[in-house]
C-alpha cells in the first residue's frame, strides 16, 4: 500500500507503477483502486474520439498546453492524459504512437501522459482505461484527457466515461449519410472539424450541422440508447428546456493551434452547463451504475464458471454442435443444471 | 485479465532524422507481442527518461545514427537511475563503431545492434533481459 500513499503525495514513479498494476489487473492493483477511490471525483474527464488520422493527439497536445497556461487567466490545471491505441488481434502487441504528437508537453511536471493498448477490448477504450483515469484523478490531476483508439461508428464507450466528449472529424471523410448514421456523432458534446485549412471543410461542417438539426432537440442531450444498463436510469428531473445542450461545431487546425482557444472555451462552457443543469451528477450516476453492472456481470460469470465442470460445459457445446439444443436452451441447461 | 506485457519505449535521441530503423524495430517488437511506446524523432535524453518513467516501461530502445551515442547514452542511463528506474534495460541500435561497444556495455547498456541485425535476435535478447537471464 506504500505505492498508493506515495502516488497520492505526488511521486510520479509510484504513480506510473501503480498504473501498470491496475492495467495488468494484479491483486495489488485491485487493492490500490479501493484505496484510491475515495480520493476521486474532482477531475473533469474529457474524451477525445474520432476516426484515425483526424488529429486527436494533436488536439490533446494543444488542449493540455492551454490547461497548463489558461488563456482566460484562470489558474494552471494539472493535466493527465490517457491515450489508447489498438492491440494487434494476432500477436497482442501494439504500437502506442500518441506521444509523437505530444512532445510540446515534455518536461512539464504538471503533465502526466500514459499510453495504453486496447488489449482486445472493443468500444474504443481498454478495459482498464476508466481505472487509470480514476488513479490520475486521485493523484490530483484536475483535467484528464482521454484519447480513444481511432474510432469508427460504434466505439462509443468514451461517452459513458467522460463528462465532456469531443468528436473530431476532418474534411473529406464522409458524406451526409455518414453524418446521420447512429453512433459516434450522437455522443458528441462538442464537434470539432480539425484540419479546417483543408478543402471541403464547408461540406463537412454543413453535414454535421444538418445532422444536429435532425437530432435536437427531439433527442435529450447526453442520453444514448445502446446499453442495457441504462434501463434503470431514472427519469430526468430537471426541466428539459433548461438542460438542452446543443453541441457546438468548431473548426480547428491543431498543428497550428488555430481555433483551440475557442475549443477550450466551449469545454469550459460545457462544464458550467453540466453543473447548472444537474447533468454532471446524472452522468456520474449513470457511469458508476454501468461500471457496477459490468463488474457485477464479470464477477457473476467467473463465480458461476467455477461451479460448472469443464466436461459438463463441453457436453453442452457438443449438443449445440449437433443441433440437439438451441443456444438459448443451452444457457438454461447450464444455469438450471438440468440437461 | 491479468497478463504481463513487455513494455518498450522506442525513441530517437539526437539530431539525425532517420527513423526507418527505429520503426522497423518497433514493428518487429509489436509483432512479437510487446507494447511499444514510439516517440518519434529528436528526443533529448531528458525527454526519453521522462517518457520511460510515465510509461513505466521495462525496456528502452534507442536509435542513434548521428555518432553522438557516447554523449547521449551515459546521460540517458544517468537520468533513468536518478528517476529510480535503474531496473530498466537499455538497448541501442544504429551506427555504433565496434570499439565503442565494450564501453557502452560497461556503462550498463544491455545490447548494441548495428546494421544487418536480425530483428528476431533483438526480440530474443529483450525477452531474456526482461525475464532476468543474461544476454550473451
Amino acid at each position: 500500500m506504500n505505492l498508493v500513499a506515495s502516488a497520492l503525495e505526488g511521486n510520479r514513479l509510484s504513480l506510473a507503477r501503480l498504473l501498470t498494476q491496475i492495467e495488468n489487473g494484479t491483486p495489488d492493483g485491485r487493492l490500490a483502486l479501493d484505496a484510491l477511490y475515495r480520493h476521486t471525483g474532482g477531475a473533469h474527464l474529457i474524451g477525445v474520439t474520432g476516426a484515425p488520422g483526424t488529429g486527436k493527439s494533436s488536439l490533446v497536445n494543444q488542449l493540455a498546453r492551454l490547461y497548463r497556461n489558461p488563456p482566460d487567466g484562470s489558474s494552471s490545471r494539472r493535466v493527465g492524459v490517457v491515450a489508447v491505441d489498438p492491440s494487434s488481434p494476432f500477436t497482442g502487441g501494439a504500437i502506442l504512437g500518441d506521444r509523437v504528437r505530444m512532445r510540446d508537453l515534455a518536461g512539464d511536471p504538471g503533465v502526466f501522459i500514459r499510453s495504453m493498448a486496447s488489449r482486445g477490448t472493443l468500444g474504443g477504450l481498454a478495459a482498464t482505461t476508466a481505472s487509470l483515469a480514476l488513479a490520475l484523478d486521485a493523484a490530483g490531476f484536475e483535467i484528464i484527457l482521454i484519447e480513444t483508439v481511432g474510432a469508427g461508428q460504434a466505439e462509443v464507450d468514451i461517452a459513458r466515461l467522460a463528462h465532456t466528449t469531443l468528436v473530431v472529424e476532418a474534411p473529406g471523410l464522409g458524406d451526409e449519410i455518414q453524418a446521420i448514421k447512429a453512433g459516434i456523432l450522437e455522443i458528441a458534446d462538442i464537434l470539432v472539424v480539425n484540419k479546417a485549412d483543408r478543402p471541403g471543410v464547408e461540406n463537412t461542417e454543413r453535414a454535421l450541422r444538418g445532422m444536429l438539426l435532425l437530432a435536437h432537440p427531439a433527442q435529450r442531450p447526453g442520453e444514448f440508447h445502446h446499453a442495457q444498463s441504462y434501463a434503470h436510469a431514472e427519469a430526468q428531473s430537471t426541466s428539459p428546456d433548461a438542460s438542452i445542450w446543443l453541441p457546438p461545431i468548431l473548426r480547428t487546425v491543431a498543428t497550428e493551434g488555430t481555433g483551440v482557444v475557442e475549443l477550450f472555451q466551449e469545454i469550459a462552457r460545457h462544464r458550467v452547463y453540466l453543473a447548472e443543469s444537474g447533468e454532471w451528477q446524472r452522468r456520474e450516476r449513470l457511469r458508476l451504475q454501468s461500471e457496477l453492472d459490468m463488474l457485477l456481470q464479470a464477477l457473476l460469470v467467473s463465480r458461476w464458471r467455477q461451479t460448472v465442470s469443464a466436461e459438463a460445459y463441453q457436453d453442452v457445446v457438443d449438443r449445440l454442435l449437433q443441433r440437439d439444443i438451441s443456444p438459448w436452451q443451452a444457457v438454461e441447461a447450464l444455469l438450471d443444471g438440468h440437461k | 485479465m491479468s497478463e504481463r506485457k513487455i513494455r518498450v519505449l522506442v525513441a530517437k535521441p539526437g539530431l539525425d532524422g532517420h527513423d526507418r530503423g527505429a520503426k522497423v524495430v518497433a514493428r518487429a517488437l509489436r509483432d512479437a507481442g510487446m507494447e511499444v511506446v514510439y516517440t518519434g524523432l529528436r528526443f533529448t535524453p531528458e525527454m526519453v527518461a521522462e517518457a520511460a518513467l510515465q510509461e513505466d516501461v521495462d525496456v528502452v530502445g534507442l536509435s542513434i545514427l548521428s555518432g553522438a551515442h557516447m554523449a547521449l547514452m551515459p546521460r540517458v542511463l544517468e537520468l533513468l537511475k536518478a528517476n529510480g528506474q535503474e531496473h530498466v534495460k537499455v538497448f541501442v541500435g544504429g551506427i555504433i563503431p565496434d570499439e565503442d561497444v565494450p564501453r557502452l556495455m560497461e556503462m550498463g547498456v544491455v545490447g548494441v545492434y548495428g546494421p544487418g541485425t536480425l530483428t528476431d535476435d533483438i526480440v530474443r535478447d529483450i525477452r531474456r533481459a526482461v525475464t532476468g537471464a543474461a544476454v550473451s
